[in-house]
Formats: structure tokens, sequence, C-alpha cells
């Protein structure tokens, strides 16, 4: 440890916070709330990658890239409550193992 | 030195959030610990130099989607508890996938970055700026993209959320418009004195 925190430090955790986005999806798949959650912290640990490249090659469309994400998590945050909230009008529960109403 | 402190502060508070995120068992601690680990993040992206993605971070994502996740984490009359069932199944698989995305990852990042200078150039000119400069001139149709997608989220929100009650006075725009006077209006010759009806 030299004291100076470099690009690996940033890298790392981001690794662990997307590793626990990922793990949180595989242990509460009956909740759809907290895959939900999970999902921002997969997002939020790619965000913090994509600005820690920016800062590595100073280059700020690294920056950009990540108002991209958050913009998309906006969307997707939106979107996928108001699926939760209609879903739940119709059917009274949002365990995610019943949604099977389009069987393909 | 205090750059290192700040991230590691930092750093292990977020991964903390992060754990309560999966493991906890009401939603709406879930939800307050991923509002924690928003800010932490934020502090990072201010560590990065990247303020402005810091102030995006705190007011626009923990000031409007987490508080919507919140509120619809609260309106829900969900039982929790049930929904919890079977994590115990999982939990291995899921232990599995983890560690070797975790073993995975981590040989990249010690093979390609091992060596790596430190990232954050304090005297630079102001991220915000520079970021606007590029975002309306070489991005701008990213920018625009950007601004389409989220009016169709919005779109699309509202059009599945809306719904048709019975028993609502609503306004008929057209039939207002359509009525004509010899339908509605009719002359009568009243009584002096004695009046209608």
């Amino acid at each position: 440890m030299t004291g100076a925190i470099g690009l690996a430090h940033y890298l790392a955790v981001a690794l662990i916070l997307f590793a626990l986005g990922v793990v949180g999806i595989f242990v509460n798949r009956r909740n759809v709330i907290i895959v939900m959650l999970s999902i921002q912290l997969m997002l939020l640990a790619v965000s913090i990658n994509l600005a820690a490249f920016a800062a590595h090659f100073d280059d700020v469309v690294g920056q950009l890239f990540v108002v991209v994400i958050l913009t998309v998590t906006a969307a997707e945050a939106a979107v996928g409550l108001a699926i939760l909230v209609v879903y739940f009008r119709t059917r009274g529960t949002i365990e995610v193992a019943e949604i099977n109403l389009m069987k393909g | 030195m205090l750059d290192a402190i700040v991230f590691y502060t930092l750093s292990t508070v977020l991964i903390a959030a992060g754990t309560m995120v999966i493991v906890s068992r009401n939603p709406v601690h879930s939800v307050l610990y991923l509002i924690l680990a928003l800010f932490q993040t934020a502090g990072l992206f201010l560590l990065l130099g990247a303020e402005f993605l810091a102030m995006l971070l705190v007011i626009v994502t923990v000031g409007a989607v987490a508080l919507l996740i919140l509120i619809v984490v609260i309106m829900l009359d969900v039982d929790h508890r049930a929904l919890r069932r079977g994590v115990a199944a999982t939990l291995p698989a899921a232990g599995l996938v983890g560690v070797v995305l975790v073993t995975e990852f981590a040989i990249v990042i010690a093979a390609v970055a091992g060596a790596s200078a430190p990232v954050a150039a304090p005297d630079r000119i102001a991220t915000t700026a520079q970021l606007g400069r590029v975002f309306y001139t070489g991005y701008a149709y990213l920018l625009e993209g950007l601004a389409l997608v989220l009016l169709t989220a919005l779109v699309g929100a509202i059009v599945l959320t809306v719904r048709d009650r019975d028993g609502v006075r609503r306004q008929d725009v057209s039939a207002q418009v359509g009525r004509r006077r010899d339908q509605v209006v009719e002359l009568r010759a009243v009584a002096s004195g004695r009046g209608e009806g």
C-alpha cells in the first residue's frame, strides 16, 4: 500500500459493488423490488468504473457516459415501478415467480 | 494521504451499504441503504474530480429516483417476509457466482492496472465546464437522444399507470362543442305573476 489511490483501487471497489448487485439478484430473485435495487447497485458500480477511467485518461467523455447511465437508470426506475404498480393492481402480489401471464 | 483516508472511508461505507441493500429484511431499509451508497459514490466522484456527476447523483438519483422507489415500496402493501422464502436455498449458488465474478475480474484488474498512477488531478479546469463544452458540441445528438429516452419513459410510465374509473365526472369536450342551440335552449312565454312550473 503506497498510500496513493490509483485506478486499480476504484476498479476494485466497483468490482465488489457489481458483484454485490449480481449476488443480490440471485439471492432476492422473488422480490422484484430488491432486484431493482440490485440493478441500481450494478449501474452505480459501472458509473464508478467510467468516472475512474475518465480521470485516469483525463478524458471528459467518460463522465459523459456516466450521465447516459444515470439517465437510463432514471428511465428504467420509472418504467419498472410503473409496471410493478400495474402488476400489483391486477394480481395483488409482486411475486416474480407468478409473472407468467404472457406464456411464450 | 488525506485522499487515501477519504477514499477508504467512502469505499468501506459504500460496500457495507451495498451489502445491507441485499441482505436487509425490510425493503424500506434496503432503499435507505441504497441512498447511503449513492451518497458514498457521490463522494468518490468528487475525489475523481467529477463534481458535476456528484451533484447529479445527489440531486437526480437520490432526490428523484431513490425517493420514487421509496414511495412505491411504502405504497405497495406486500408481505415481504413471504417473499424471502427460499433465500437460503439460492445462497450457495449466489455465493458461487459472486466469488467467480470477483476472482475473474480481480485477475483482470491486477493484470491490466497493477501499477497505475494516482488518478485525481486537481489542477485542471473545472470538469463541469468541460463536460458542458463536450456535451453541447460533439455529443449534441447524444444529449437529444437522452432527452428522448426520458420523454419515452415519462410517457410510458403515465400510459401504464393511468386507468379509467367509472363514476368520474369528466369533461367531454366533443360533446360540449357538438351541442347545438336548438337542442338545449327553449323559448317559452311565461305568464306574468305566475311563473313557470
